[in-house]
């Protein structure tokens, strides 16, 4: 191992840089402070917490050891309260996108907003990978995104006056389109089936938007295929029923509003043995191929691996102690209890 | 079981990644008519997850929320080539 693994860090550098912010990267953050690495985590959404926080705060956990039962937010809440004795930096909304360098010479990670960030070692602790919307499967469709297709609507004036083909039935769609009624020349709803899901005076205000012309509902539909002009300029989207009946509606513009999904993105670029939407590591501490980059959690996979928030806080630990034993040419952690030696601040 | 748990079982990739609370849609099946028809009915929340998917077909479930009972003595279960995760607010 080369003397500059030793050299003192930096601002935006770092011992190790932990991507995802999930229970699992905390976690591992926090055995970071516990063997005296500075961490910096990063995760792709604008809050701390990945899927527990996002996809299911108030539904009960049941497997969380010493906890008969905890709900999503609590456990989080509680992981970042663990966190608190540590000098941990936070870089929320922000995607991964390249890891550059190796172990010898350190890693430069690249963020989404430019950003270059120098560490040691990288865990990805990615659980599902990062959330992005969920594009529908049409023929076509990225030569029409950020011209006449958005998944986000970020300027509203550009809709005004416009005829606007809105998909989906959760909240955002429906939101949307009451925002729209009345400014927009004409709004198409489409959906699967006649029931939406959204907060009961939304959907009322939906309907009295629908009686007066100003939204009209295209049900049950779902999208099939986009026509244009030329240079990402729609010209109609086609919509089919599940009895195969077609509709097509001449529009301006598309807002499919279907969420958000996990995608693995840019990982399967990073170099590492990946399969199944998971990264090959040595069970012994959860290191990739890439020596100095670890993978933990759901992410991560190894013979007889439980997809467990219990067994990603195992690997979190393993992994820590191994980039201690790394940094420090070889010598292992000397091994002492929480409770006999606290925590080193 | 549950239908999810017994194609993994079985070798088929199905990540039911948030383990059957209704969040994620990663377990997303289509199912032959008759078998679509003997499993007893989609929930009002499972109806709502299958809305986030952009595309479903008539005997679209949730492979989740399906027993693996006697009315899915042989069923035919197709797996649809995308996987969505999806993220309900």
């Amino acid at each position: 191992m080369s003397a500059d693994l030793q050299k003192v860090i930096g601002e935006d550098s770092f011992d190790v840089v932990i991507i995802g912010a999930g229970p699992v990267g905390l976690f591992t953050a926090f055995q970071a402070g516990m063997v005296k690495l500075r961490a910096c985590v990063i995760d792709a959404l604008e809050h701390v917490g990945g899927q527990c926080s996002t996809l299911y705060p108030d539904k009960p956990i049941y497997d969380i050891p010493a906890y008969s039962s905890i709900t999503g937010e609590g456990l989080v809440r509680a992981l970042m309260q663990q966190l608190e004795p540590f000098d941990t930096t936070f870089l929320l909304g922000k995607g991964v996108v390249s890891i550059a360098g190796d172990a010898t010479a350190g890693f430069e990670v690249e963020l989404s907003s430019g950003k270059h960030i120098r560490t040691w070692a990288v865990v990805v602790a990615g659980g599902a990978g990062a959330f992005a919307p969920t594009r529908p499967p049409l023929v076509g469709i990225e030569q029409y995104e950020g011209k006449s297709v958005f998944f986000h609507v970020s300027d509203s004036s550009k809709f005004v006056e416009k005829t606007l083909v809105i998909a989906g039935g959760g909240d955002s769609a429906v939101d949307w389109a009451n925002y729209f009624a009345g400014r927009a020349a004409h709004i198409y709803l489409v959906h699967r089936r006649d029931r939406f899901r959204a907060a009961p005076a939304s959907i009322d205000r939906l309907y009295e938007n629908v009686a007066d012309g100003l939204v009209e509902l295209v049900v049950p539909y779902q999208l099939d295929a986009l026509s244009g002009i030329d240079d990402g300029l729609l010209k109609s989207v086609t919509v089919a029923a599940l009895d195969g009946k077609r509709r097509e509606l001449e529009a301006d513009f598309l807002l499919p509003m279907f969420g958000l999904v996990t995608n693995l993105g840019p990982i399967a670029d990073w170099g590492l043995d990946l399969s199944d939407g998971c990264i090959h590591v040595d069970p012994s501490n959860c290191m990739t191929r890439r020596e100095g980059v670890y993978a933990v959690g759901d992410i991560a996979s190894y013979p007889g691996k439980l997809k467990l928030i219990l067994t990603g806080f195992a690997d979190g630990a393993n992994s820590m102690h191994a980039e201690y034993c790394r940094r420090n040419s070889g010598k292992v952690v000397t091994w002492e209890h929480s409770t006999s030696k606290g925590i080193p601040v | 079981m549950r239908l999810s748990d017994a194609l993994k079982s079985a070798g088929f990739y199905i990540p039911a990644s948030c383990g059957g609370s209704l969040a994620c849609s990663t377990c997303h099946v289509m199912l032959d008519a008759g078998s679509f028809s003997r499993a007893a009915p989609a929930s009002v929340d499972e109806e709502d997850v299958l809305d986030m998917l952009p595309q479903v077909s008539a005997t679209s479930r949730l492979s989740c929320q399906i027993h693996c009972d006697e009315s899915m003595v042989d069923a035919e279960v197709r797996i649809p080539d995308a996987i969505t995760n999806l993220l309900s607010k």
